[in-house]
């Protein structure tokens, strides 16, 4: 996590435009108000300073201050990451719902027509930016927070989809088809349990991807969440800021993949 | 379903062939202004009628369809060498090395690469000119997207180093750059090509949302998320469905993308 913020810092760092203010350009500004701007850009500007300062406020819980957004990085953090998580939560039970129903719909049924159907819905979903699709919800006013569920969906569908027809064609699950055991139970014993641990993988990598598309979608939607922050902060080369939402970020992400990788072991133990 | 993908190849090849000719497909340079007829409907001199600053669309949905198509495969080849290079070495090498760099891909991968791209992006100058915002742009999206790639290749480059005829190598006295240049990087060119393709339509996406943002290529020259972001302002009250031709065009693109390299992905 600490190796993420740093990363994350250190490419903001690099970036030849660091250390350019905008705010030097307006003509109202004294020159003693521009040294001042500068001088207070010029403790950000050493990174191992600035972020072995970091790590010391950050070892009392002291997040920083934003520089754009006059705020303690705390509070921005704590009122905004419940709505960044409410909108990933609901973009993740949509797309998961989704996109696993279609899979078995269209692995149990053997149907074209229902594989056709699938794919194509799936198919024009993954060709969609995401950044276009909130602009599409926004000019249909519909709620901003579908989107995530329409963008993991396509992911959660095509991974689903070959992970269970891979499953189906399982010679144990072939044996149970042909001794004339029932769709529902040839799917709820043979199938899932044979996929079970690749899906719990797949769950991990979901929340990624929802967190990664939050950022448009809350930037287009007007959501405020953390992914509105990002870009806000990303805009106003925010290091106090930028480096508190990497970490957070990173966090997340591997608390992710880590419970994904946890659980799917048991549920390998108890499939196998 | 073969014939499926034929459709799509020989569609990806004419529209890439009309951008290529754009000066001859377009009727109109990309930044020149019609300032007698803005926010002009469709008709025989502008086939998809004029922006709010009197350009003509059709233009520009030539060219920037041509930005897009000729730099994302250039991001495209850039992240494959970098994954090429980061993951065969990784993988030849083994033990520490191995270790190290995928705990650092690792790292990589565990942030959102939207998330890396608009942080770098935006801290780039402002002031630079549409050319080089283009090659910043698809420079990063190659510089940054290596992670994933190089995992896989690492994976592919392990399982080689331990295969027959790399041992048969190290027998015969072959070693160090020799066996990673003339036995080992061969062999992994179906997985680089296949992580090429791959790359090309992500990058494509990937860079319509950084210009829907405001963070892609500046204007006035035009790639495909600046062309979407004429979308913005769209209004429901006064509808014009011809602004939506260059989103069906990039659907209809990466649809194509996608079933062309169908064959070249590797299984789950």
């Amino acid at each position: 996590m600490l190796f993420g913020g740093f990363l994350g810092a250190t490419l903001v760092r690099v970036s030849p435009g660091f250390g350019v203010d905008e705010q030097e350009l307006d003509s109202r500004l004294s020159h003693e108000s521009i040294a001042s701007l500068r001088q207070a850009n010029a403790s950000d500007s050493h990174l191992g300073a600035f972020y072995l300062h970091y790590l010391r406020r950050l070892l009392h819980g002291d997040l920083g201050t934003s520089r754009t957004l006059h705020q303690p990085v705390r509070q921005l953090l704590a009122d905004r990451f419940p709505e960044t998580l409410k909108s990933v939560g609901v973009g993740l039970a949509v797309g998961w719902a989704l996109g696993l129903a279609l899979a078995v719909a269209t692995v149990m049924s053997r149907s074209w027509s229902v594989d056709l159907f699938s794919s194509l819905i799936a198919g024009v979903l993954l060709c969609l930016p995401a950044a276009m699709m909130a602009l599409l919800f926004v000019i249909a006013r519909a709620p901003g927070r579908l989107v995530l569920g329409l963008i993991v969906f396509p992911k959660v569908f095509y991974y689903s989809r070959n992970l269970l027809e891979r499953s189906a064609a399982l010679p144990h699950v072939l044996a149970a088809r042909a001794k004339g055991l029932g769709s529902a139970r040839v799917f709820l014993w043979h199938i899932l349990p044979a996929s079970g641990p690749q899906l719990l993988a797949l769950a991990g990598v979901s929340v990624s991807v929802a967190f990664a598309a939050a950022i448009p979608v809350e930037v287009l939607c007007d959501l405020p969440g953390i992914g509105q922050l990002a870009w806000k902060a990303a805009l106003g080369r925010d290091m106090e800021l930028l480096v508190n939402l990497t970490m957070i970020i990173t966090m997340v992400t591997l608390l992710a993949n880590s419970a994904g990788d946890l659980l799917r072991n048991p549920v390998r133990a108890g499939a196998a | 379903m073969k014939w499926v993908r034929v459709i799509a190849i020989a569609f990806l090849v004419t529209v890439s062939t009309a951008c290529l000719l754009a000066e001859f497909v377009a009727r109109a340079p990309y930044e020149k202004q019609f300032r007698e007829a803005p926010d002009a409907t469709p008709s025989r001199q502008h086939l998809l009628g004029t922006d709010d600053l009197g350009r003509d669309r059709f233009s520009r949905l030539i060219y920037g369809t041509r930005v897009s198509l000729l730099l994302a495969p250039a991001a495209a080849l850039l992240s494959s060498l970098l994954a090429g290079l980061i993951g065969g070495a990784a993988g030849f090498a083994g033990g520490w090395i191995e270790r190290t760099v995928m705990a650092a891909t690792d790292l990589f991968l565990s942030l959102p690469w939207l998330f890396l791209l608009i942080t770098v992006r935006a801290a780039l100058p402002l002031n630079v000119s549409p050319m080089v915002s283009v090659i910043i742009t698809f420079a990063l999206l190659g510089s940054l997207g290596w992670a994933a790639a190089a995992r896989v290749i690492c994976a592919d480059a392990r399982v080689l180093c331990q295969s027959d005829m790399v041992v048969l190598a190290r027998a015969s006295g072959n070693g160090g750059f020799r066996l990673l240049w003339r036995h080992i990087l061969p062999n992994l060119k179906p997985v680089l090509y296949a992580q090429f393709w791959i790359s090309v339509p992500v990058f494509i996406l990937t860079e319509a949302n950084l210009g829907m943002l405001g963070l892609g290529v500046a204007e006035p020259l035009p790639s495909w998320g600046s062309l979407l972001r004429d979308l913005e302002s769209f209004s429901t009250f006064s509808p014009e469905p011809w602004r939506f031709v260059p989103l069906i065009l990039l659907i209809v693109m990466l649809g194509c993308f996608h079933l062309a390299v169908q064959k070249q992905e590797p299984s789950l």
